[in-house]
């Protein structure tokens, strides 16, 4: 029954779709109305239901002391999780090479046990790291500024790049270091010339988790900040006083989000394609 | 020339113990044994791959010893395709010149004259992902001959090609390599006899880790020093049983006496092991045998027969069909079996 099997997979497809889009799209209304609007019941069609204004959007953009400025949270966002993810991503790449190329043994600890170091990093609750890395980045002066929380930062996706990178090494054939080796190149000219472009599928997988947890995180963004660092999702936060601006809000929400949605285009384009064929049959 | 001195390497799956043999330029060895035998060990230990437990591998009097893996001037051809998937195959070819400081444009050059020679100059601008499992492996091949290394490494090249493939590049090879690699000692390992005995102009035969026989390939295959050897040359495989010489007779197991012996031509009294080819044995004769399977390969019949002594193969030409379970008369051309001793020395090789 071919035709009834289309239309219950386009019924489902539509149903995710439905759930998935929904949000965006409510906070897209949300962010047309004015505080009218928004008290007088569930509208969602602008024009039609309800009279859009552009107050929201305009707010975030002025400076004036009714305005919110977004600017220099989404700046400071930029430059944490870019600095951050970049670093990672270079330190993470190379531990994770040489624990996917080389033995290495202190004692009883072995690759996979420096491996499970890495990422045990991710295991413990946020919360039990704030007091150590508040007291730390107090020690150094480096609270409420970038490069405390690039820092900090770092400490919490490299775990995320060590792990990706050595699952991604794992399935280059290591005959194809060996081969590098015996056309003439060090161990490290074979990581840069043959092994690195080869990895790139992985690097922008890796890329883009440490890109997304550093832009969504708000508990350390949170904690070892006070006015001087403001990043997005505590700024976002900060609107909720008193009188919630729903209008702003939902615009704010809609500019942090919009980085991560064509970051998630181009990653899907590198997934779709195929890695390694040809390397090995 | 590349000298091997009681080379032996230790920690390994397949551990090597005490090999020596001298090889010269220009000529092809084929490394011929089993699966696990220490081929590939062998090579990855000449290529610096595996550390060497002990001996000494010197080429042309120099100690290959203290050389990095990336200085010691090799070329390899691996038995599984490899190719630098992000490269093109002209960039495939070039990349071990431009690591030898050949200029840009040299490289380029020179990679060209090597992939026409391979027949693939029309593909230069493909990814290896584009290009069949036989196009794939004459890029590697292309590779290593480019860059005329003092030593050229070719691991089972062809075991992971179809069977046309196989027989079309195993006549290419000899050819191949000999125009462009004179200057090489050539190394190829197989575990297939016919690839061996044709392409090498000496085999070694490699069992359990030792060289157990060496030399040109005929008279490799009709006096084998060794059982192993002749066990390992002979495709269809030889068949062996236990055989007992007493009063100039030739005794087969199950006390089954082989006629048209000479017993001038028997050794000494004591128990031996007989080794019969498939190409000894032949229709029409004193012999009853049972046909276990027949076998069809090519324009060749295989024949499994069981004999009162034992299990043997018949090779005949031509082919022919035989019912499971029929007894056919053979004869056994008696002056082409092998006699091994208890030690597996071969006491009594005859030319067949």
């Amino acid at each position: 029954m071919p035709l009834f099997y289309r239309i219950v997979k386009h019924l489902c497809l539509l149903l995710w779709s439905a759930f998935v889009v929904m949000p965006f799209l409510w906070a897209l209304s949300t962010s047309l109305k004015d505080a009218n609007a928004i008290t007088s019941g569930a509208t969602y069609i602008p024009w039609l239901q309800f009279q859009p204004s552009s107050q929201g959007w305009r707010s975030l953009f002025t400076s004036a002391s009714t305005g919110i400025d977004i600017v220099g949270p989404f700046a400071n966002s930029a430059m944490v999780t870019l600095l951050a993810s970049l670093i990672s991503l270079t330190l993470g790449t190379l531990a994770a090479y040489g624990l996917s190329r080389f033995e290495f043994r202190l004692g009883f600890i072995k690759n996979q046990d420096i491996t499970f170091f890495f990422i045990s990093q991710r295991i413990m609750p946020p919360i039990v790291l704030a007091i150590p890395f508040f007291l730390m980045l107090q020690q150094l002066g480096l609270l409420d500024t970038v490069a405390g929380l690039v820092l900090v930062y770092i400490a919490l996706l490299m775990p995320i790049a060590v792990w990706v990178m050595i699952d991604f090494f794992a399935g280059i054939p290591k005959a194809l270091d060996e081969m590098a080796m015996i056309d003439g190149c060090t161990p490290i000219g074979a990581f840069f010339r043959v092994i690195l472009p080869n990895s790139i599928p992985g690097l922008v997988v890796a890329g883009m988790f440490c890109i997304i947890f550093g832009w969504n995180d708000f508990f350390f963004a949170f904690t070892l900040t006070f006015t001087q660092t403001q990043l997005l999702p505590v700024a976002i936060v900060s609107l909720n006083s008193s009188v919630t601006p729903w209008w702003s809000l939902s615009a704010f929400a809609l500019i942090s989000i919009s980085p991560l949605i064509l970051i998630a285009f181009v990653v899907e384009s590198y997934m779709s394609r195929g890695s390694l064929a040809g390397a090995i049959r | 020339m590349l000298t091997l001195n009681n080379v032996a390497v230790a920690h390994s799956k397949s551990p090597l113990i005490d090999i020596s043999h001298k090889f010269e330029a220009g000529k092809i060895y084929t490394i011929l044994g089993r699966t696990g035998a220490g081929k590939t060990e062998l090579l990855r230990v000449l290529m610096g791959l595996e550390k060497l437990s002990s001996g000494q591998i010197l080429l042309d009097g120099e100690s290959l010893a203290s050389r990095p893996i990336w200085a010691r001037d090799m070329a390899l051809v691996y038995q599984q395709f490899i190719n630098y998937p992000h490269l093109s195959v002209l960039e495939n070819v070039a990349f071990p010149l431009r690591r030898q400081k050949f200029s840009k444009h040299a490289a380029r050059e020179r990679a060209v004259h090597y992939l026409r020679l391979v027949g693939l100059d029309q593909l230069l601008g493909r990814h290896p992902s584009q290009l069949s499992g036989g196009q794939q492996q004459r890029v590697a091949l292309a590779r290593a001959l480019a860059k005329n290394a003092r030593i050229l490494m070719l691991d089972e090249p062809l075991v992971n090609l179809d069977y046309k493939l196989r027989e079309q590049l195993r006549d290419e090879f000899p050819r191949l390599l000999k125009e462009t690699g004179g200057n090489s000692v050539i190394l190829y390992t197989t575990t297939d006899p016919r690839e061996a005995l044709q392409m090498g102009d000496e085999v070694v035969v490699l069992h359990a880790g030792r060289i157990v026989g060496a030399g040109k390939p005929e008279s490799l295959y009709h006096a084998p020093t060794r059982i192993e050897v002749a066990a390992v040359v002979c495709d269809p495989p030889i068949s062996f049983v236990t055989g007992t010489v007493s009063g100039g007779q030739l005794v087969l197991a199950g006390n089954n006496p082989l006629t048209g012996v000479d017993a001038a031509q028997l050794p000494a009294p004591g128990a031996y092991t007989v080794g019969i080819r498939p190409d000894s044995i032949e229709p029409g004769g004193p012999i009853n045998a049972r046909v276990v399977l027949t076998e069809i390969s090519g324009s060749e019949t295989i024949v499994h027969l069981q004999f009162a002594f034992g299990a043997a193969i018949m090779l005949l030409k031509g082919v022919y069909r035989f019912q499971a379970d029929e007894v056919i008369d053979v004869s056994i051309r008696v002056g082409a079996l092998l006699m091994f001793d208890q030690a597996g020395r071969n006491i009594h090789a005859k030319k067949g």
